[in-house]
């Protein structure tokens, strides 16, 4: 499974946005994930408006001093593990 | 004991021990509570917000059937705004679409629907009740609904041969998550556990169909596969660690490290209607019993997994070695696996096991001598 740069990630049904002890967490069934730093920034754009592509273009001029190709191999590694553990729908 | 204890993170709620099913492996208790002694909304309702305090994120609302209690609506209400994720976990037996509709309106996060086989006389035969036709049209009424969607299917010897059915039914549903839970032994399983355990030849056919389903659903269904831990080589970290993640309440509100923790002697468990959820987690008898290592014996003591599998379950160690500190006997490491070799032993002996498998369905139900569980009064 590819993801595709021009689909809009969303949260997928039954997940949403949390926060325990001041720390942001994605909130899903049976299990809860911590956000922080990078994945903060990724999670909280996956909300059906922005583009995979957007994602990545923001993410590298936040963390502009990494290598650009580097970030978007992460970030789409980052979105095909949410989807497989089913926090994201991707909508084209 | 650990210098610092951390947060609970989910409460498990026994709203009831009600239910219109008699499941043969019912994690309840052979003890049923009455439903004059259940805790009341308000009650209920102040565990949620001090829970929310504590630091816990998730509610799993169950029983029993969680939905037997008339206040169920204003129950998902209050755990939600108190700050909690909520599930209910149901058979989904004593529902209707109003009622689902008021669920989901009260901010219900996620729905998990148990099934007791694919066939219908399968799972009218495991549940004692007619159960299984509502169940499917339960699962039309939720594709109207964006929430989180779990089926969860108790798998043992009566029903592991209709995995690709099962199968099936989650893929029409378009759940994101199945469960396939393999009974654990305790309550009212354990007393039926020679007629449940599946067979060594079962279960390696049901492990090679999960990996070819989790292959085929992959981005649609997520599979968790609960393997039936006598047949480990390692045992399971039982809820996470005793007191480290989850606590359970009880009907009439005695706090659990685990369900099954009554079968342990002697242990006390402190009440949410005299102390504080916080000081419960972090200071009563029962929740300090088995946290850390100090209570660990050898293998356990110096095992290189103890971080891992803590040990695995105190509950099992005291019902299959009479000594709850005992390293859990599913572990190939325990000194007293051999008693959990001689029950797989006779249930993987020649002609019973090998006839039952070359056609199941010459297994006369009615001739099964089960104990079902009762409803409370």
């Amino acid at each position: 499974m590819s993801v595709d740069l021009n689909s809009r990630p969303r949260l997928a049904a039954g997940c949403r946005m949390g926060e325990n002890n001041k720390q942001r967490v994605l909130l899903m069934p049976e299990r809860a994930l911590r956000l922080n730093g990078p994945s903060l920034e990724i999670v909280s754009r996956c909300d059906g408006k922005y583009t995979v592509a957007q994602i990545i273009g923001e993410l590298q001029l936040l963390y502009s001093k990494a290598e650009p190709h580097k970030v978007e191999q992460d970030i789409l590694g980052y979105l095909e593990l949410l989807q497989k553990e089913r926090a994201l729908d991707f909508d084209v | 004991m650990p210098t610092a204890i951390n947060n609970p993170l989910a409460l498990v709620a026994e709203l009831t021990h009600r239910c219109p099913l008699h499941c043969v492996y019912c994690s309840n208790p052979l003890e049923l509570q009455s439903r004059s002694n259940e805790l009341s909304t308000e009650i209920w309702s102040g565990v949620f917000k001090e829970a929310a305090a504590a630091g816990v994120l998730q509610a799993d609302f169950t029983g029993g059937e969680p939905l037997a209690r008339p206040d169920i609506v204003d129950l998902v209400r209050n755990a939600r705004s108190a700050g909690l994720y909520v599930s209910l976990i149901t058979s989904g037996l004593p529902l209707d679409e109003a009622k689902l509709e008021a669920l989901v309106q009260a901010g219900l996060d996620h729905f998990q629907l148990s099934f007791q086989g694919a066939r219908e006389e399968t799972a009218n035969d495991i549940s004692g009740t007619k159960s299984q036709q509502h169940k499917l049209r339960v699962l039309q009424w939720l594709k109207r609904y964006r929430i989180g969607l779990t089926l969860n299917f108790v798998i043992h010897r009566r029903n592991i041969d209709e995995l690709e059915e099962m199968l099936a039914i989650v893929e029409d549903s378009g759940a994101g998550c199945v469960e396939f839970a393999s009974v654990q032994y305790y309550g009212w399983a354990f007393a039926n556990r020679d007629k449940l355990l599946p067979t060594r030849q079962q279960l390696d056919r049901c492990v090679k169909l999960l990996h070819r389903a989790e292959e085929h659903l992959s981005g649609k269904t997520r599979i968790v596969f609960v393997v039936p831990d006598y047949y480990a080589k390692f045992p399971k970290p039982c809820v996470g660690g005793w007191g480290r993640k989850l606590m359970l309440i009880t009907p009439s509100g005695d706090a659990l490290p685990c369900h099954a923790a009554p079968v342990i002697p002697g242990l006390k468990f402190a009440n949410v209607k005299n102390r504080s959820l916080r000081e419960i987690w972090e200071h009563s008898e029962a929740f300090q019993k088995f946290r850390g290592e100090d209570w660990m014996q050898e293998p356990c003591k110096s095992c290189d997994r103890r971080a891992q599998d803590f040990g695995g379950c105190r509950c099992q160690a005291m019902l299959l070695t009479g000594d709850a500190n005992a390293t859990d006997p599913v572990c190939s490491l325990a000194p007293q696996r051999p008693k959990v070799d001689a029950v797989l032993a006779k249930t993987n002996d020649g002609r019973t096991a090998g006839a039952e498998l070359a056609s199941p369905v010459v297994i006369s139900a009615d001739k099964i001598n089960w104990l079902y569980r009762p409803n409370p009064a």
